[in-house]
């Protein structure tokens, strides 16, 4: 069977025609109303044609792929089978790129695509890092990026070295967290199901959708830089964002479709949770990270919108001239400020409560030990995401609002420490007179504390208004998120990975490989990321493309380069360890990890109907020490089952 | 119990290590050179202290573990069992709460300092444009750098032409954003220096293509200096056309986008332009004479160089510039063969 007949390859296929077909209905469109129908050199002509095609082209995608026809069949009232077995006749890798509904395989789906943009924004970091090593412009400027990026007949050429730079170091940051948010549902369709004894989402169609409309959302997002770029930075700011090049269209667009696929997603993990656990498993029986997942879905469910209305804002106005950020007209220049944060504060939840989760849960099974204050970890997840609504103004101290507001807004970003601080003293509570042991998921769980108390301790000089005066907008801010998104979710991202390798491959990953994979993040990112704060403080501002060497930064400069660098080729061995594990890898038979969790209790990897039979929760599930179980997997019925 | 004691002292003396350290290290921050960065400082200092005491304590506790409890050879067994314990998480939900009050009520006499307002304070004009300075004193005088009195507090009142610009000079400490709307969007910043030299204003939010290299020039002088100064920026020009026009050009930071050597950098370089013939974008081409300049410079987008676009040269500069002005800038531009 050829590779060129998955669901994914007539996706693009579809893509590539709607794209066209979607362009054609602007030009003809624009014929109709008497407009200049077309011209190749023309932006103003070529943008909103370009955006049509794209918007046509993403749904055929999705046409294409085939995420849509149980349902079309649905409305010709053809009914479908519940669950579609794999084809016996197609080889096992064939339902990795096709549509499937088995949450385990969208699992490995998500996460794959994951590691991939996150490689991806590895190199445009890379890329910008290096023109960053020394003062002067000297690098992006170069000939070799000729071909897609300048060149005279290109009628989307960057001006310039620092263009490149600034769409670069735009899309770095809006790739990578389409690769977080594919990271998180990557751990929640994976693990939910199996933690609480369903054998699939509840609505595993909808979870096909929400996967699958992230490729042609990724592949939106990547055009935009061959379509001129953008240099707004992720945040997207107008006016700046309605005078960038054309690619800030693409990369609206993208994070559009990303944020449907979080909304979507989330639907399903606050049903399947609420509806689909195990008989005996109430909401204080959970697995920690269960809980984790259900506090992130309901910040992605109200949140997101904000987002993509703030984005929807700015097409509009760049495609239909309609007026919402030009004060002549009665416009606002701050208001997206206010929209786009509402979400993008809240964000940060949704990137790194997945990973307390994983910690939360790892922490106990490599301590043999409970985890410490099971309810108070699980409350403490809800308090992080309710306050996280009430304190996105801490993004706009300096920004010109109502300036009054900025009391009552640093108060409430302040208070975010408390049930952060919650957590850390729980951590430290179960580890506090266990058996430690540390192979390289344990590694990765509390390489994870540390960076992320390195993040947290950093955050309160950003919180009180005063101080942040200074450090708003500097490398500073760069060091201090950029350690709470790799402790809150690079090292648990990897921490479960490793961690449930042999559930998903039956496999084990190589210790020694895992550990200098381990190594080199921890070390490489405290080097990079130390530095950048102390360079902000001194002075350097985000996003600029070249500095002053009056600073006295070079030298640090170059150290961040070369150990960004360390971070990249760390990251790389260890994905070369899981491929080759997983292909060469030691079988690993039963409960690897001792653990008391249900999904440890049935073979690996994991068979295509997670439980055969449902089991009963009998006991705790951090229980270690006693002689009890967490769940019985061969129960006597219920009275009444 | 000993565990607790050990513990307790190691915190104690990793959090007096890092916070001497972090003390002692003369390049954390930049020189304060105003009064509001006194204020401001002080709120770091208490920031560092906090930061010392909280990282300390988690990792002692955590380095601790993972030291004396890692598992031993051959040990199979458990850790010690227990599940929680609530009294020591009211403890550690309280105390921090407390810290956090107490951190947001230094927190806002910080800011409420960094904000106190002299009734005589000076005020200055900033306007801010994609990727220039400019800055009007108020009798008039305008001039691309700051100069700005010593030990005088200084009301920066800011706008914007285009997008959202940020003006923070490191030494200041204090930071605002600039924005564009007209007189219900001016923002006001409040600094008043304390330390002779000259700093860099550097443009604190992303505002497109040449962010980086929007800075501008600030120096602190003193007050003798500085009337000296004031008189030399007046918009009287008392010189010939070409030298005068080459003032204007540098006080309106044409020269930012247009180079007087050939080389590209945003629009295009005035060498030789005066009398050649340049393609427009729409195909037809134009002589360059003082008819076509002034047009360039009055309505920058009706007829627009081929290859550059033209909506980048600000279109305000026919308020900004009288015509006397603008006749000595095409002297200017004629002179640069
Ligand atoms: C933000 C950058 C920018 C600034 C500041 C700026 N210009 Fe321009 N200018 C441009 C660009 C881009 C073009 C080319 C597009 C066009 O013709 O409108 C241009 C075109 C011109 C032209 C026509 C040149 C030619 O070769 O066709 C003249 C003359 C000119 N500018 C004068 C000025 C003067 C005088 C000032 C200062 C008072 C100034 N510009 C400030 C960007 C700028
Ligand atoms: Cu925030
Ligand atoms: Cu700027």
């Amino acid at each position: 069977m050829s590779f060129f007949k998955s669901g994914f390859m007539r996706g693009l296929i579809a893509q590539i025609i709607g794209t066209v077909l979607g362009m054609g209905l602007v030009v003809g469109i624009r014929a109709i109303l008497g407009l200049e129908a077309w011209s190749s050199t023309n932006l103003e002509i070529l943008e909103p044609i370009i955006v049509g095609g794209a918007l046509v082209g993403a749904l055929s995608f999705l046409i294409g792929v085939g995420v849509f026809s149980d349902w079309f069949k649905w409305t010709k009232g053809i009914s479908t089978v519940d669950h579609h077995d794999p084809d016996p006749e197609k080889p096992s890798w064939w339902r990795y790129f096709s549509v499937d509904f088995d949450h385990k395989i969208i699992g490995i789906q998500y996460g794959v695509t994951s590691l991939i943009v996150l490689g991806l924004g590895g190199v445009f970091a890379l890329l910008f890092r290096i023109e960053l090593s020394q003062a002067g412009i000297n690098f992006l400027n170069n000939g070799f990026f000729d071909l897609f990026f300048f060149g005279d007949t290109n009628p989307f050429r960057h001006s310039g070295g620092a263009d490149l730079y600034n769409s670069f170091m735009s899309l770095h940051g809006m790739v990578m967290i389409a690769a977080i948010l594919l990271g998180v549902g990557a751990m929640s369709n994976y693990l939910i199901p199996l933690l609480i004894g369903a054998n699939d989402m509840a609505f595993p169609r909808l979870n096909a959708f929400a996967y699958w409309v992230n490729v042609p959302g990724a592949i939106l997002l990547v055009s935009s830089l061959f379509l001129g770029g953008f240099d707004t930075g992720w945040t997207g700011y107008p006016p700046l964002s309605l005078r960038a090049p054309l690619g800030v269209q693409m990369f609206m667009m993208g994070v559009y479709l990303v944020g449907l696929s979080s909304i979507f997603g989330s639907i399903n993990v606050i049903v399947t949770v609420i509806k689909m656990r195990a008989p005996g498993m109430t909401m204080f029986k959970m697995p920690i990270f269960v809980w984790a997942a259900f506090a992130t879905a309901i910040i992605q469910l109200t949140a997101t919108q904000l987002i993509g209305l703030s984005f929807q804002l700015v097409m509009f106005q760049r495609l239909l001239g309609m007026n919402f950020f030009d004060s002549v007209t009665g416009g606002n220049p701050v208001l997206f400020q206010h929209l786009f944060w509402f979400y993008s504060h809240p964000a940060v939840y949704v990137f790194v409560l997945p990973g307390f989760g994983v910690i939360s849960e790892l922490l106990p099974v490599f301590s043999r030990k409970p985890l410490f204050g099971y309810k108070w970890i699980a409350f403490s997840s809800m308090g992080i995401a309710l306050v996280g609504f009430f304190v996105w103004a801490h993004h706009m101290f300096t920004s010109g609002m109502t300036a009054y507001l900025r009391v009552p807004f640093m108060y409430s970003t302040l208070l975010v420490a408390v049930p952060t601080g919650v957590k850390f003293f729980s951590w430290v509570g179960t580890v506090w007179k266990g058996k430690l042991r540390f192979p390289t998921p344990m590694l990765f769980a509390l390489g994870a504390v540390v960076v992320f108390l390195v993040g947290g301790v950093t955050g309160p000089p950003n919180g009180t208004v005063a101080t942040d005066l200074h450090l708003h907008d500097t490398y500073w801010v760069v060091g201090h998120f950029h350690n709470t998104i790799f402790g809150g979710f690079m090292f648990p991202l990897f921490a479960a990975i490793y961690f449930w390798f042999p559930k998903y491959t039956g496999k084990m990953y190589n210790e020694f490989w895992g550990k200098v994979h381990f190594w080199g993040m921890f070390i490489g990112f405290e080097i990079m990321s130390l530095s950048q704060m102390k360079i902000g403080l001194l002075g350097m501002r985000r996003r600029i493309a070249d500095y002053d060497p009056a600073l006295g930064i070079e030298n640090a400069q170059y150290w961040i380069t070369i150990a960004g660098f360390v971070v990249f080729f760390a990251v790389l061995i260890g994905a070369i360890n899981l491929i080759q594990s997983a292909r060469k890898g030691k079988i690993a038979e039963g409960n690897v990890w001792e653990s008391r969790s249900p999904e440890w209790q049935i073979p690996n990897p994991a068979p295509l109907i997670n439980y055969e039979k449902p089991f009963h929760v009998v006991g705790e599930p951090y229980d270690y020490g006693i002689e009890s179980d967490y769940v019985d997997m061969n129960p006597a019925p219920l009275v009444g089952e | 119990m000993i565990h607790f004691v050990v513990v307790g002292i190691l915190t104690l003396l990793s959090t007096y290590g890092l916070y001497m350290f972090v003390l002692t290290n003369e390049i954390l921050l930049p020189i304060q050179a105003s009064e509001q960065a006194i204020a401001i400082d002080n709120l770091f200092d208490l920031h560092w202290l906090l930061i010392s005491f909280f990282f300390s304590l988690i990792m002692v506790f955590l380095v601790y573990s993972i030291v004396v409890f890692r598992r031993r050879k051959g040990d199979e067994g458990a850790g010690e069992h227990f599940e929680g314990n609530t009294t020591l998480e009211i403890i550690w939900t309280i105390v921090p709460l407390i810290i956090v009050l107490f951190i947001a009520f230094r927190g806002s006499e910080a800011l409420a300092d960094v904000e106190r307002r002299d009734p005589n304070a000076y005020e200055v004009t900033v306007i801010a444009s994609q990727w220039n300075w400019q800055f009007e004193y108020p009798d008039g005088e305008t001039s691309s750098d700051l100069v700005l009195p010593k030990d005088t507090q200084i009301l920066l009142r800011m706008y914007s032409q285009d997008v959202i610009h940020s003006f923070w000079v490191p030494e200041f400490r204090v930071k605002q954003d600039i924005l564009p709307g007209g007189e219900e969007y001016i923002r006001e910043l409040r600094i008043t220096p304390n330390e002779l030299g000259d700093f860099k204003i550097r443009c604190a939010e992303l505002c497109g293509q040449l962010h980086y290299s929007m800075l501008a020039d600030v120096s602190v002088v003193t007050e003798s200096k500085f009337e000296v100064w004031l008189s030399e920026q007046s918009d009287i020009c008392e010189l010939d056309d070409i030298t005068c026009g080459n003032k204007w050009v540098e006080k309106n930071g044409c020269v930012a986008c247009h180079s007087l050597t050939g080389e590209v950098i945003v629009g295009p370089s005035w060498l030789g332009l005066y009398g050649s013939e340049v393609p427009l974008d729409d195909g037809t081409t134009v002589t360059a004479n003082e008819e076509y300049i002034r047009n360039s410079i009055l309505q920058p987008a009706s007829q627009v160089h081929e290859g550059f676009n033209g909506n980048l040269m600000p279109p305000s500069f026919g308020d900004t510039l009288s015509a006397e002005q603008i006749d000595q800038i095409i002297a200017f531009i004629q002179s640069i063969k």
